[in-house]
């Protein structure tokens, strides 16, 4: 057996789309089974099965999602309480919510309306991101679908009225932070609110409002079925569950697994994807969760556990369990210098340091990369990189900065040979006379 | 940023056709009444499925639609990336250049781009093709991938993305999905997990018991 992970306790049985997505299909494998009796035990009990199961955010903060769901007002008062489904997945590297989307859509709108139920939210938007076109359409056949039959919509026959709605944006990764993502939803630009007031007291058009990512979401209809200890039997204390992990890069089968939390770097990679290309040996660095985390060096690749705790003392993180594997061929000064420029390009613009600083540090970076600067720039960057980190409104700053500190935590030799190299390639530099007569 | 501007040729004048006014009614049924501007990203889109891109008169057509200040429709066209502010060819080709992608082969396939169509955002010259080069598109496990007008390109490489443009050029209608032999994002050669039968049998669907149920409270 490939894993850790049987697959009798497989949640996202159909995660390869061999099999029909439509409601049939979704209810052969066991979507919308014993729904009516989860809402029927009551909102407090459903929000305690899923704390009790250790579920964290599998968007990339990995909060926890029960605790999450236990912050919106008990009463509902004059305004309307929303849940709000971020599937505006643009983290390079992560592709698992829309196979959940265009393969497991009735698991995903169950997961909707229990959760709009531990929140007494009647209205569920479900935002995805504008390329996601047939992911879009095939959500939507479901949904039809499910209103057809009464699953969801007004007067259904679960006792919860429940609306779920789907929208989409237009390009912008931004939108995935949970705020700019109201405010696309709002129909505006998409920039990141400050925060508090928190989207429970005030999100979607003033209102409570809960953002999850898709993939909690799907979870937990499963959860609760099978009850929060066999969810929380996978992985360590903490980091608990099963996880779809998205693997590309060079290894030689990239795909996207369901797997237990915890496992082994190195087994999921030679398990599931054929091992790194060219053998293991032949690897030079992981980016462990999206391109907004720090990459880690083959060494530490050896026996690193994919959790959030282990990946955070590595100061990586887990992010979206994408994995972005990296041989010895890379050019890893190249590859850093290409997701500044992602940075660069997806920066809203609202903050200072982030708009000018992105920009400024993808200049250094495809400079670096080419080799063709001095050797105090390299310390330059980096004050320059804890300079942005922290200090603007969302969490785009940091993440523009964590994988230029990463790339020079563990391979400032890389930089420092090209930039002397470059110079000892070129005798003579116009105009070096010069300045050193001054 | 991206710094995005209207084009400077304008049409004079944009209506919505019957088909995305039939649209148009279905993306406000989704938002309550007082918040029509949540379906501007939404209408837009639609604007550039029926033009090709969005002009001048189209935004504005849309304000007063949505009763927005045309300032503001302007900013979410300029602000999301997705929205073309310039005619493009009638294949539009968005190759994924971020560094998974990059790392698979990206530069290949857009070189063949290049070398057939011409420099990227232009308009080729016989007005067929446009082609882009974009971040990150979401099918990493696929890399390197386009997306071709709506759909997603997968597992290209340089060959399959030239036959590709050959196809569209010819007026053929090639398939989206994987260029290689796999199914969507599992792995080459063949799912290794999610192959036990019992799974797909319907023993899934047999009525379950709650586990963790709270027995209710005895009658006193």
């Amino acid at each position: 057996m490939p894993g850790i992970l049987e697959d009798k306790d497989r949640i996202f049985t159909n995660l390869y789309g061999l099999h029909d997505p439509m409601l049939a299909g979704a209810r052969q494998r066991g979507a919308w089974n014993a729904t009516a009796d989860i809402l029927s035990m009551g909102r407090d009990w459903v929000i305690t099965q899923v704390k009790n199961s250790g579920l964290r955010g599998r968007g990339g903060a990995g909060f926890g999602t029960g605790l999450k769901w236990s912050f919106m007002p008990k009463v509902v008062g004059e305004r309307p309480h929303y849940l709000v489904v971020n599937a505006d997945e643009s983290e390079p590297g992560t592709c698992k919510d829309r196979e959940i989307l265009r393969h497991d859509p009735h698991l995903f709108i169950e997961g909707c309306l229990i959760a709009s139920f531990a929140m007494q939210a009647n209205t569920c938007y479900v935002y995805i991101r504008g390329e996601y076109v047939r992911e879009r359409e095939v959500l939507e056949a479901a949904v039809a679908e499910a209103r057809r039959e009464r699953l969801i919509g007004p007067g259904n026959i679960h006792g919860w009225d429940f609306e779920l709605h789907v929208t989409h944006g237009a390009g912008a990764y931004i939108c995935g932070e949970e705020t700019a993502l109201l405010e696309s939803l709002e129909g505006k630009k998409g920039l990141p609110r400050l925060k508090p007031p928190f989207p429970a007291g005030s999100g979607l058009y003033g209102c409570p409002t809960t953002v999850n990512n898709v993939e909690s979401i799907a979870v937990v209809g499963e959860i609760i079925r099978r009850g929060s200890a066999w969810f929380a039997s996978f992985g360590r204390p903490n980091n608990t569950g099963t996880k779809l992990f998205c693997v590309s890069g060079h290894v030689e089968r990239p795909c996207n697994v369901e797997e237990a939390m915890s496992i082994p770097l190195r087994q999921l990679l030679e398990d599931h994807c054929g091992g790194v290309r060219g053998g293991w040996n032949n690897l030079k660095a992981v980016i462990p969760g999206g391109s907004s985390v720090a990459m880690i060096p083959a060494e530490q690749c050896q026996d690193v556990l994919m959790d959030f705790d282990a990946l955070r003392d590595l100061k990586s993180g887990l992010g979206t369990a994408a994995v972005i594997v990296m041989d010895k061929s890379t050019d890893l000064i190249r590859a850093i210098a290409r997701i500044a420029y992602f940075y660069k390009h997806e920066s809203c613009g609202q903050c200072t340091p982030c708009r000018e600083g992105t920009g400024w540090m993808w200049r250094v970076m495809e400079r670096m990369a080419a080799g063709q600067a001095e050797m105090h720039e390299i310390d330059m960057l980096l004050d320059v990189a804890s300079q942005i980190e922290g200090h603007t409104i969302c969490a785009l700053g940091d993440a523009a900065a964590w994988p230029i500190q990463g790339l020079f935590r563990h391979f400032r030799h890389e930089v420092e040979d090209r930039i002397s190299s470059y110079r000892s390639g070129k005798p003579h530099v116009q105009g070096a006379t010069l300045l050193a007569a001054e | 940023m991206s710094v995005r501007r209207l084009s400077r040729e304008q049409p004079a004048s944009f209506a919505f056709s019957e088909a995305t006014q039939a649209d148009i009614q279905f993306w406000l049924g989704k938002f309550p009444t007082n918040r029509r501007q949540s379906a501007v990203i939404p209408i837009l889109w639609r604007v550039q499925k029926q033009e090709g891109w969005v002009s001048e008169p189209a935004l504005r057509a849309t304000a007063e639609l949505l009763g927005m200040a045309y300032i503001r429709v302007l900013e979410v066209a300029t602000f999301y990336t997705m929205f073309n502010l310039e005619p493009v060819g009638r294949t539009l080709i968005q190759v994924c250049g971020t560094t998974p992608c990059a790392l698979r082969g990206a530069g290949e396939v857009m070189d063949v781009c290049r070398s057939k169509i011409g420099p990227k955002n232009q308009l080729s010259p016989d007005g067929l093709f446009t082609w882009q080069e974009v971040e990150c598109l979401g099918a990493c496990v696929n890399a390197p991938m386009a997306q071709i007008n709506d759909y997603y390109f997968e597992d290209l490489t340089a060959a399959s993305m030239a036959q590709i443009i050959d196809d569209f050029a010819a007026g053929r209608d090639p398939q989206p999905g994987p260029y290689i032999d796999r199914a969507n994002s599992a792995p080459v050669g063949g799912p290794i997990t999610l192959t036990e039968p019992s799974l797909f049998d319907g023993s899934r669907a047999r009525k379950v018991e709650l586990p963790n149920r709270v027995q209710p409270e005895p009658a006193a």
